[in-house]
């Protein structure tokens, strides 16, 4: 015992430090932010920070929360669920001044982009979800909009789509020849409801069904589908760093947006309210855009978007908010999702085993 | 006094790990306090509802000061999860309202606030439903696991079309059940009269062969099952290079039912054998040389001799390996794609992923009664006496 209190007494410290776990959605991704704001936050504060995976979601937030066993500190979400965490008590409300202010001196309020700040979440980055396909499947005749992901008979081959209806019926009223700015007025409708589950019953035996943002740039490098729904910066990175031939279709993409927030309950709560004000100020946004093609939520840093880190590729084109990618996009309403999620479940599950 | 004793340990874990979670979970699926516990008053002021036009002020003004209480006390969420569980689309109005409400000065009425928010407020059936969701004890989780739902006025109805889900995928369980079952008999029943009529060192072997798989990890078999199996698999790509199939017109075998039931009855194959084996090994091999000796062919030796000799061994391996296909989880979540997906898979959808426990509760309940009244009909059938486990 006395041989080991000097060990232990060495290894005090670093046992005591502080840390937090940080929920993310893995891959490339969470390389990409490990490397722009977790290290730096780390070397910066020495509060440690431990990685998790998810796929989204607010089950398993609900059930630490309602079990109270609350083990995450920080998630990484999509809008719809920080927005309805949030009504739902899941989540720590967000310190208005915990925020620093922009690159150009904006205060925090301002510099965010209208709509990125919630109630419990701070908006990170941009990201969309797009279609992507195999070069070399389709050498000739290119699909280009999101029709033709739809069409089967001039693009044969399996489908990618992630197991959730959000998206999926966008996609869906899109290609039925919706316009854009009346998708989700339709959607709302049992009619256009309905229209949506006909559009994607035309496809569904070919759909293979993915869950984790990792699998469809492997799917499609795999040849287990010719053409996949993806998160633009994973198929980008697929692109750029293993030289895959993957084509990405801008057209009908869904932006949305990440947010970042605290789980209400905690157990690290001063160490996750210091790294949100860190990971959400304009250099851990712009740090991220050099690993994988997402941009930032704050409007002073649109300007700084620069390179790939290691390849040196221009990240502005490959933005998922560049003007010619957003032309024929739609912006994911995450009110409506919001509400209307449980009931989309369901019929989603009930049409899956249909 | 003393065998009691010796068993006490084992009982009381069991009690402890299995009766009492048991319970707890079929609890749940009938009683649930959190809306009759958040909304009281409205609750009392709705028990006096006429059940037909839109209520009153005082039911309005009361409902929205409890909601702004459960939004400060953060179980407004809970409550809105709950009374769309009942009705859907109710959640929305329900935190839409409250949304709107908190940011706004006091309204002069909360029933005009409240209906202008959402106009779901002003219909009869979102007061049923709120009435129903703050029911303690309550049916409903069982109507809703046989796809049937209460009507506003009272009665039972079936679900719309396209949200039943259940019933398709129960039958679709049973059937799955039935098939790998049989699958299992007509794979193990010759495997089990091989090790039983072997000399010993080859059927220890062969017993062996059946052991290790069944030793090895579930995950490890059903992952080797998509190595093999899978579009750019061992057998497709064997195929494809022999010419058997052209390169774009390779088999699907993964990711949907015959996954599910290939992965299944391999893994359930142990189950089914080794009851068989016990049995078999107690069967003289003379009986077969008797019936010879007396003119019987073998097939007649088999079904008149053999076969009635073997059925207690057959009987244990069907109801063991049906009773564990039934609510088998992990291969059909992992090979079954979505065609290949059973109703323990909905089970652990509603236990993970909408937390509707009493939902997943119900289910269970609905499954633990079906396999009891397989096990009474098998029992009035073959005998339950009469059946070997090994």
């Amino acid at each position: 015992m006395l041989l080991l209190s000097p060990i232990l007494a060495g290894g005090g410290p670093l046992a005591l430090a502080e840390s937090l776990t940080m929920v993310s959605w893995g891959g490339s991704y969470a390389r990409a932010c490990e490397k722009a704001f977790y290290e730096p936050f780390t070397e910066e504060t020495g509060i440690e920070v431990r990685e998790e995976d998810y796929n989204g979601g607010l089950a398993q937030i609900r059930a630490q929360v309602e079990t109270g066993n609350v083990h995450w500190d920080v998630v990484d979400m999509n809008m719809a669920d920080a927005v309805r965490g949030c009504d739902e008590g899941l989540l720590e409300p967000i310190v208005p001044g915990d925020l620093a202010p922009g690159a150009d001196g904006t205060p925090a309020g301002e510099d965010f982009f209208p709509g990125s700040l919630t109630e419990c979440g701070v908006g990170t980055l941009f990201y969309s979800t797009i279609y992507a396909y195999n070069l070399e499947k389709f050498a000739e005749v290119k699909p280009s909009t999101i029709g033709d992901f739809f069409d089967l008979e001039k693009f044969p081959g399996r489908r990618g789509m992630r197991r959730t209806p959000q998206v999926n019926l966008e996609f869906a009223l899109m290609a039925d020849g919706v316009p854009l700015d009346q998708v989700y007025a339709i959607l709302d409708t049992q009619e256009g409801l309905d229209r949506a589950f006909r559009k994607l019953d035309s496809i569904k035996d070919r759909i293979v069904w993915w869950e984790a943002g990792a699998q469809p740039p492997q799917m499609l490098a795999d040849g287990e589908v010719a053409m996949t729904t993806a998160y633009n910066g994973r198929i980008f990175n697929a692109q750029v760093l293993e030289n895959q031939p993957f084509a990405i279709v801008w057209d009908g993409q869904l932006l949305d947006m990440g947010q970042l927030v605290i789980v209400a309950g905690s157990p690290n709560l001063q160490a996750a309210r210091q790294f949100l004000s860190f990971a959400s100020t304009v250099r851990s946004m712009v740090a991220v855009g050099r690993y994988i093609s997402y941009s930032p939520a704050r409007q002073s840093g649109t300007a700084l978007i620069s390179t790939h880190l290691e390849t040196g590729v221009d990240m502005k084109p490959h933005m998922p908010t560049a003007p010619e990618n957003v032309a024929g996009g739609l912006q994911y309403d995450w009110e409506w999702w919001s509400d209307h999620i449980d009931e989309m479940n369901l019929r989603f599950i009930a049409w899956l085993l249909r | 006094m003393r065998p009691a004793l010796l068993v006490l340990p084992l009982a009381a874990f069991i009690l402890v790990t299995f009766v009492a979670p048991l319970a707890v979970m079929l609890g749940r699926s009938l009683y649930d306090p959190l809306v009759a516990d958040a909304l009281p008053e409205t609750l009392r002021l709705l028990r006096q509802w006429d059940g037909e036009r839109t209520p009153s002020e005082p039911v309005f003004e009361t409902m929205a000061g409890e909601l702004l209480k459960a939004r400060r006390e953060r179980t407004l969420g809970r409550i809105a999860t709950r009374v769309n569980r009942v009705q859907a689309g109710l959640r929305s109005a329900l935190l839409k309202s409250v949304r709107k409400l908190r940011s706004a000065p006091r309204p002069d009425s909360w029933r005009e606030a409240m209906i202008a928010v959402d106009p779901k407020w002003a219909e009869a059936r979102t007061w049923h439903a709120i009435r129903r969701a703050g029911e303690r004890f309550t049916l409903r989780h069982y109507l809703h696991a046989l796809d049937l739902d209460q009507a506003p006025g009272g009665g039972i109805i079936r679900q719309p079309p396209d949200l039943r889900i259940y019933l398709p995928l129960l039958q679709r369980t049973l059937a799955v059940s039935l098939g790998i079952t049989l699958l299992c008999l007509l794979l193990g029943y010759p495997i089990a009269y091989l090790i039983a009529n072997a000399p010993p060192r080859r059927a220890n072997l062969l017993l062996l062969l059946v052991l290790v798989p069944f030793w090895t990890s579930l995950l490890v078999r059903t992952t080797s099952w998509i190595v093999l199996l899978q579009t750019q698999g061992v057998i497709n790509d064997l195929l494809a290079a022999v010419g058997l199939i052209a390169e774009d017109q390779r088999i699907s075998m993964i990711y949907n039912m015959t996954g599910t039931v290939v992965a299944m009855t391999h893994v359930l194959l142990p189950f089914m054998v080794l009851p068989l084996y016990s049995v078999m090994r107690t069967i003289p091999p003379l009986y077969m040389s008797a019936a010879a000796s007396l003119g019987a062919n073998f097939l007649q030796a088999f079904r008149r001799v053999y076969w009635p000799q073997t059925l207690p061994g057959v009987a244990a391996g069907s109801l063991l390996v049906f009773i564990l296909a039934i609510g088998y989880f992990i291969t059909p979540a992992l090979v079954g794609g979505q065609s290949g997906q059973l109703i323990s898979n909905m089970v652990a959808y509603h236990m993970q992923q909408s937390l509707n426990w009493g939902l997943a509760a119900a289910l269970g309940g609905v499954l633990l009664g079906g396999v009891f009244l397989l096990y009474l009909v098998f029992n009035r059938l073959v005998g339950v006496d009469r059946m070997r486990l090994g």
